[in-house]
């Protein structure tokens, strides 16, 4: 027997703990991503001066990025050293002959297919809208024809991509796989810091449902409605000092 | 020629444990770990004396034949704890719980001892509630406490109806304490085969490890032996499949005697058997006749009705109808006597008719009463996972339709013979729990047994084994290379060998546990009779000699081998039955669980015969099987006088 | 009374480090009001009457408390009844369900190994409780029973989790083989009373610190545990254990030992 003393993150429950934290901090941050995006539907003004209104925050941009990617890094390490141990132990949802599942759905069960999963949607998602005006500059997005960045213009930036019909699907199927690892992951969380209390159990599945769809739907609804010719592309131009490259 | 002495301190009774206490020897603590005890058994008793053991500072090394400690069979009892804590102010006190435990006993135990029991119940509890038992409360945050098994007090904790599970699971706990600071070292899926004797002291134990089929010896300063009891020798019982008599029975070889074999306890409310392939009888607790109602069709006819067809004129509460003043809470052996009467007479309700004499063994048990009384939901919190448990079984809703049940074996009061310091007759081999004799008498009262064996392991056997230590001293030493420990282990070996090459192997060990069973069952069950019971010694015999020759064990003796240590045990229980209807027949009398035909009264009642037979049968294996030796310790009652029992 | 024949495919195997198959058996004249049990013993008599070598399953008090016996049947922990142990499991219910094959497994996972055929090896169970599944209290030197009043409700709460029998069905079903629930369940009981909070600290340390230790899984929250757990203990056991786990770990001004 060791001697070592015990530590939190090196126990099952404590990177069960980091993981429910870390993913905390990341569904707020979606959380917040997504009361941006919906300003797409107030007018292209609107999207755009939040867009620049960003910009201005400085090292508190930095400070919130440097947060989110430090929660996404300790997410994935803890997730990663979890699926490891438990393929170590033996495990697997369909070990017996004819394993009946009782309890468990398929969004809990795909964790660790759908957090893979995110994790290329991300990196997607982030060469495209984020780091796009570097990887393409003024160039075709994506190789696609008519479709380049106007530096100045986030709105059409993203609406122009949204009429790509197979753009607009990888982010449709994007967030739905967002909506479904939410969908357990937010009740598991309530579950592992052990927020549990027999008379609110009830509302943390609702919660979790209702939270989970919201986002999944809010997200879905920008490239739908720019498909079904809602958010048309803005002729005005813009000019956002702080957007500038 | 072997000595009965009980030990038993004089003086006034209250006093007695105290100054026996006082005048003890006691190791001191330094000293403890100098010595090596093995406790076989790690229910209730061997549980809570191994943990205690431990916790004093000796050197156990516990051992069961379970894969974990936990899971004796200890745990499957149901119902409750007596203790005389009084805590509902209605009259009970320690004298009084003596005084019922002694009657309950029909007058077949020894005074001093259950004074002793009576005295240390309300420590018990108190050990309980402190380990984390979670015995049931009031809404005040006080303990509940509920009467049963006819008691006139309401003395009895429970947890549910896992009373027996809590209170195992809390001696487990403090075993677990006991291994974790490596006083106690466990050996788990071990089984006793025999006894080490050693000039005259019983120095060890030869085990096999179940897993690896390995013969091994152990070696100690004192045994004990908290084995159980061998209510298996009826193949049907209530008892766990594993419970066996084994190691009380290699004990008994090498000299500890066994004390009125013949006491058995039928348990009223057990589910019927629905078939032959059936493997055990399950009880259910008898906290359930507070409520029920039992009674069966009046005329024979019925007896395969619908029960809701039946009026009530139709219906015989025979319990309420024969003992007006107890009705259906009458004592566990006149419940279960009287529902063999009603269905040797017809009146049974079994869905089938038994195989054996073609009657219907079932009688009902009713809650349409107390649920209309008390509705539902008070029923469901009373005895929701009993209810829960028999629809399970039967497949048959006991909320909509009246419970079938029937007697079975459930306790016997039987087992080794031990003095006041529960010592076997063989010194340094001590008994505690259910393997022993001692304080039940002829009858055990309902929610005794877990007080019994708790009362031994944590307070009585940790201090008698200070005392025995304390007298030996130094006791001669004795290695694993010792030609006494080679021969055991041989011996061991060679048996292990036979029973796998039997000359004529064909049939399966339980072939014979059945018939076993039904010889037993049918001659020394519930009632017995002289001329039954010479007929089960002419036939047990034979079964015996027909077992070592055609009993099939497939496999080999080393590694994991079930059958085998199925063989093994019929093997002992065999030999146990023949002792039992040895010692039923030489004690024509009727008291508590033991019911001689020929010793009743007018009215069907038990006859006790206190000026022949107030002693305890004490048998001496002789090397011959039919003819063991007999031995009598006296009882004498200067407190209890043997009245006679009547619940009219 | 219905009798039907079954075909069985039962895992064989002869110990821990031997390779196991699928044993076919034909089991004739089942009753429907047999034990699933009581089947294989039937079985078995027949197979050591022709000579073969039985099937090694462990039981003993055969009525739901023990917590012995337990096999997977048809992909279900202790077979497909719910809150029922395999040896409470009638043929009745598996009459209903129409099987007439049915697959009989070991409880898989690598913290219980095999011993043979359905029988494995759960005392990492045990070392969990070595570890801390106790009071601290000497024999004779508890209080009067009566001294603390406890709440009918904490009381009635730390009883459902004591009722957990030790079986092994929550880390046979959960697709992570974790002893999460068994452990909280352990945890659950003894953390609750007021007797047992002296402890509460580094009982949980210790004892989470052995369930891995013992190579178990870790919780996912798929409530398969739950569903198989025969006592039904709830999975709000386990949010609690972790609560009071990262609460001591974060807080308990003393470090327990790693555990490996």
């Amino acid at each position: 027997m060791s001697t070592r003393a015990l530590t939190l993150t090196q126990t099952t429950i404590g990177k069960k703990a980091l993981m429910a934290v870390s993913g905390v901090v990341m569904v707020l941050f979606v959380i917040g991503h997504l009361s941006g995006n919906l300003k797409a539907f107030q007018s292209p003004r609107a999207f755009n001066e939040y867009a620049a209104f960003l910009r201005t925050l400085g090292p508190l941009l930095w400070v919130a990025r440097a947060a989110i990617l430090v929660s996404f890094l300790v997410h994935v390490k803890a997730a990663m050293d979890l699926w490891q141990r438990n393929k170590q132990a033996g495990a697997g949802a369909s070990r017996y002959h004819g394993q009946k599942k009782q309890k468990t759905d398929w969004a809990a069960l795909s964790m660790y297919l759908s957090g893979p999963g995110l994790l290329f949607y991300i990196l997607f998602h982030l060469a495209h809208l984020t780091f796009g005006y570097y990887l393409f500059g003024e160039g075709n997005v994506f190789g696609v024809e008519g479709y380049a960045f106007d530096e100045m213009n986030p709105y059409n930036n993203m609406v122009l991509g949204f009429q790509v019909w197979w753009i607009s699907a990888l982010y449709i199927v994007g967030v739905a796989g967002l909506g479904l690892h939410l969908f357990h992951g937010l009740w598991s969380m309530f579950q592992t810091v052990g927020a549990n209390h027999p008379k609110y159990n009830g509302l943390r599945r609702d919660l979790a449902v209702g939270l989970s769809l919201l986002l999944a739907l809010g997200f879905i609804s920008i490239p739908v409605a720019t498909l079904l010719g809602g958010l048309p592309p803005t002729t005005e131009t813009f000019y956002f000092p702080e957007l500038k490259h | 020629m072997i000595e009965l002495k009980s030990r038993e301190p004089a003086g006034p009774i209250e006093k007695r444990w105290t100054e026996h206490k006082a005048n003890s020897k006691l190791v001191a603590p330094h000293n403890r770990r100098r010595y090596q005890v093995i406790v076989v058994g790690t229910g209730l008793a061997g549980g809570a004396a191994a943990a205690t053991l431990g916790e004093l500072g000796y050197n156990v090394k516990a051992f069961c034949f379970q894969d974990s400690p936990r899971r004796a069979h200890s745990i499957a009892a149901q119902g409750g704890i007596n203790a005389a804590k009084n805590y509902q102010n209605d009259g009970d006190s320690v004298y009084r719980l003596f005084y019922d435990t002694v009657k309950g006993g029909d007058f077949r135990a020894r005074e001093s001892n259950v004074y002793r029991l009576a005295e240390l119940s309300i420590g018990i509890i108190d050990q309980a509630v402190a380990q984390g038992v979670p015995f049931a409360r009031e809404y005040g945050g006080l303990l509940a406490n509920r009467s049963f098994g006819g008691a006139q007090v309401s003395r009895t904790f429970y947890a549910r109806g896992q009373t027996g599970q809590q209170l195992l699971l809390g001696a487990y706990a403090s075993l677990n304490r006991q291994i974790e600071a490596g006083t106690v070292t466990m050996f788990p899926r071990q089984e006793m085969l025999d006894l080490i004797v050693y000039e005259g002291k019983a120095r060890g134990i030869v085990t096999r490890n179940l897993v690896t089929g390995r013969i091994e010896s152990h070696l100690a300063d004192v045994v004990i032996l908290a084995t159980g009891g061998y209510g298996n020798v009826f193949y049907l019982s209530t008892n766990a499949k594993g419970s066996n008599v084994t190691a009380a029975w290699r004990a008994h070889r090498h000299g500890a005697l066994f004390a009125n074999p013949c006491y058995t306890q039928i348990h009223p409310t057990c589910i019927p058997r629905s078939g032959e392939y059936q493997s055990k009888l399950t009880l259910m607790s008898e906290s359930l006749r507070n409520d029920g109602r039992v009674w069966v069709p009046r005329n024979a006819e019925d007896a395969t009705k619908d029960p809701s067809s039946i009026p009530e004129s139709d219906r015989y509460y025979y319990l309420e109808e024969r003992y007006p003043a107890f009705g259906n809470l009458v004592p566990r052996d006149v419940a279960s006597r009287n529902a063999m009467y009603v269905c040797n007479d017809g009146h049974g309700v079994a869905d089938a008719p038994d195989s054996a004499d073609g009657k219907r063994r079932a009688v009902y048990l009713d809650f349409a009463d107390a649920i209309g009384r008390l509705g539902e939901s008070t029923i469901r919190e009373r005895y929701g996972n009993l209810f829960e448990m028999y629809e399970r079984i039967t497949g048959v809703n006991p909320y909509q339709k009246p419970m079938k049940i029937y007697p079975a074996t459930h306790y016997t009061m039987g087992g080794l013979w031990v003095d006041y310091n529960l010592q076997t007759t063989i010194p340094g081999l001590f008994a505690g729990g259910e393997a022993n004799f001692s304080d039940h008498g002829a009858n055990r009262l309902g929610a005794s047994a877990l007080m019994q064996g708790l009362a031994d392991g944590y307070f009585v056997l940790p201090f008698t084994i200070g005392n025995y230590l304390g007298e030996v001293r130094n006791l001669e030493p004795l290695d694993e290379d010792d030609a006494v420990v080679r021969d055991a282990v041989r011996t061991v070996e060679e048996r292990l060998t036979r029973l796998v090459d039997a000359p004529d192997a064909k049939t399966p060990p339980e072939v014979f546990h059945r018939e076993l069973g039904n010889i037993i069952w049918s001659k020394c069950g519930m009632s017995r009779s002289g001329e039954g019971l010479r007929e089960a010694l002419e036939e047990i015999p034979k079964l015996r000699e027909r077992f070592h020759r055609e009993v099939r064990v497939m496999g080999s003796p080393g590694g994991m081998n079930q059958n085998l240590e199925r063989a093994g045990r019929v093997a002992d229980l065999i030999e146990l039955g023949e002792l039992m209807c040895i010692d039923a027949l030489t004690r024509e009398e009727s008291c508590g669980g033991h019911f001689r035909e020929e010793h009743q009264t007018g009215d069907g009642e038990a006859k006790r015969n206190d000026e022949e037979f107030s002693y305890v049968s004490a048998w001496e294996y002789t090397g011959d099987m039919a003819a063991p030796a007999l031995h009598k310790e006296d009882l004498t009652f200067e407190y209890v006088k043997p009245t006679m029992r009547s619940y009219k | 009374m219905e009798t039907r024949t079954l075909t069985l495919h039962v895992w064989r195997q002869n110990g821990p480090t031997g390779t196991g198959s699928f044993k076919t058996y034909e089991a004739k004249d089942v009753n429907e009001h047999m034990s699933f049990l009581e089947m294989l013993d039937d079985l078995n008599e027949k197979l050591i009457s022709r000579g073969e070598e039985e099937i090694t399953f462990d039981h003993d008090c055969r009525e739901g408390i023990c917590g012995a016996c337990g096999m997977v049947v048809n992909g279900y922990a202790h077979g497909p009844r719910e809150r029922t142990t395999t040896c409470q499991l009638h043929m009745r219910e598996v009459f209903k369900l129409g099987w007439t094959e049915v697959w009989i497994e070991p409880w898989r996972a690598k913290a219980f190994p095999l011993v043979k055929d359905l029988m494995v090896d759960r005392s990492a169970f045990d070392r969990i409780q070595h570890a801390g599944g106790y009071i601290s209290v000497r024999t004779g030197s508890a209080r009067d029973a009566n001294e603390t009043p406890i709440q009918k409700q904490i009381a009635d709460s730390a009883m459902d989790a004591a009722t957990c029998i030790g079986c092994g069905a929550c880390v046979a079903s959960c697709p992570n083989a974790s002893a999460s629930l068994f452990t909280s369940a352990k945890v659950g009981h003894l953390g609750t009373l007021p007797q047992g909070v002296p402890e509460r600290e580094i009982r949980v340390r210790n004892m989470v610190a052995q369930m891995d230790a013992e190579g178990f899984g870790s919780c996912t929250n798929h409530g398969e545990c739950e569903a198989a757990c025969p006592k039904g203990i709830s999975v709000d056991w386990i949010a609690r254990m972790n609560r009071e786990f990262v609460r001591a770990m974060v807080t308990a001004k003393d470090d327990v030992d790693a555990r490996d």
